[in-house]
């Protein structure tokens, strides 16, 4: 695909005066509201929507603080019941040598939360300061946020299909803790902070200094 | 660019990510258009996508039918046995507060996915066919790409990998029909995934609306 304007600074679709349909590409005139072709709703990047962003971010953060107070598995054999937290749960992999399993469950449920809430925050507020360099690397940083985001929800799963599978009476049963309801929607609020990021704003702020 | 150009916008795309304008070109089969702001892929049309797509979609639902019906794992330790299928996994959070995870587990491995491979199939077969689209074609494949961060499979059966060694040193574990089925759906849909081009898509159906 050729572009439209090489040899000088790229030309946007908000620079020539038209809005840009983010599901399916199509250019739309700039008052138009839904998109010629697939007929989905057309929002112009604007910073005002970040507001979206920092409120689900907001969100996912509080969710977070329960997931890591609460117990996410309690596990009982032969009528001894103990009670996991979402740490405890990686300590107790690592005593009994898994470490691989235990080092995918702390990068799961520990790492990448964490990492996903500050690197949402610096995407949101590094496109309100024009001189941020670097479009590129914060390309491929909200990418990656993206991506991996949905993955954590692994936890949930796993604590899922071990309350169903380890119910054998008094010998040895566990059943979910309420930390897996809190890390769901944490999980979830963050996906959607990530989802209501535009990524087009990251190009945005160096396009007014240009001007 | 120069001066007032009377380009219409139809002809021209916008790179979803960072808004920059492309001429629209022909992309020949099987090879790739990437954005030249960003190398975000605008098109990557394939030979024959409409039709392995809605293949590949068919052949997930199937698969996803058997891995709901039949059993999943079953765990012996001793006299003892425990078997669990998909639906327990999901119903393991179903007592008290929890239970609006039960529905949110659900939605999450089994009803979006099987929803996302029905959309796929009613927005495409008909394309596939070379007839004209069914009706809300384009609002059904508008939802199918927008669920799709939601429809987690695959995360899911990953899960099952990291439960799996969880009680390994606990009981042994038998893997169902069931598993395999939904191992297998797992990599249908990520074959699936790589055939659709969005771009390409939507471009066909609507062309394919006109007459």
């Amino acid at each position: 695909m050729e572009n439209a304007g090489r040899t000088q600074p790229v030309l946007t679709a908000q620079a020539a005066g038209l809005v840009g349909c983010r599901a399916c590409g199509r250019v739309n005139p700039q008052r138009a509201k839904v998109c010629a072709r697939c007929g989905g709703e057309l929002c112009p990047n604007d910073p005002a929507a970040l507001q979206r962003v920092w409120a689900w971010l907001a969100a996912g953060l509080i969710a977070y603080v329960p997931a890591n107070i609460y117990p996410m598995l309690r596990t009982s054999t032969l009528g001894r019941t103990s009670e996991n937290t979402l740490i405890g749960g990686v300590v107790e992999l690592f005593s009994h040598g898994a470490y691989g399993v235990g080092l995918i469950v702390f990068v799961a449920s520990i790492v990448i939360p964490v990492a996903k809430f500050i690197a949402i925050a610096y995407l949101a507020v590094s496109v309100r300061r024009p001189s941020v360099p670097g479009d590129h690397k914060r390309l491929v940083l909200f990418e990656v946020v993206e991506f991996i985001g949905r993955w954590s929800m692994i936890d949930v799963f796993v604590v899922a299909i071990l309350s169903a599978l380890v119910q054998l009476d008094f010998a040895a049963s566990i059943n979910p803790g309420a930390a897996a309801v809190s890390f769901a929607l944490s999980v979830a609020f963050t996906m959607l902070a990530a989802q209501s990021f535009d990524p087009r704003l990251i190009w945005n702020a160096n396009e007014r200094v240009h001007a | 660019m120069s001066g007032q150009t009377t380009i219409d916008p139809g002809e021209l795309i916008a790179c979803p990510v960072c808004d920059a304008l492309h001429r629209d070109q022909t992309v020949p089969p099987h090879s790739t258009a990437r954005c030249v702001r960003c190398g975000t892929v605008l098109a990557a049309p394939r030979k024959g996508a409409m039709t392995q797509i809605t293949m590949l979609a068919a052949t997930a639902l199937i698969l996803m039918v058997a891995a709901v019906v039949f059993p999943f794992l079953e765990l012996q330790a001793r006299s003892l046995s425990q078997k669990a299928s998909v639906l327990d996994a999901v119903l393991a959070f179903s007592q008290g507060l929890m239970a609006p995870l039960s529905l949110a587990v659900a939605f999450l491995i089994v009803l979006l996915p099987a929803a996302r491979y029905l959309a796929l199939i009613y927005a495409l077969a008909p394309m596939a066919l070379g007839w004209h689209p069914a009706r809300h074609a384009k609002a059904v494949f508008g939802w199918a790409e927008r669920i799709k961060p939601w429809a987690m499979a695959e995360i899911f059966i990953i899960g099952v990998a990291v439960a799996l060694v969880k009680v390994a040193g606990l009981a042994r574990v038998e893997l169902g029909p069931a598993f395999w089925a939904f191992s297998a759906l797992v990599v249908v849909t990520i074959i699936q995934d790589n055939y659709i081009c969005r771009l390409t898509v939507w471009k066909t159906l609507e062309e394919r609306s006109r007459f």
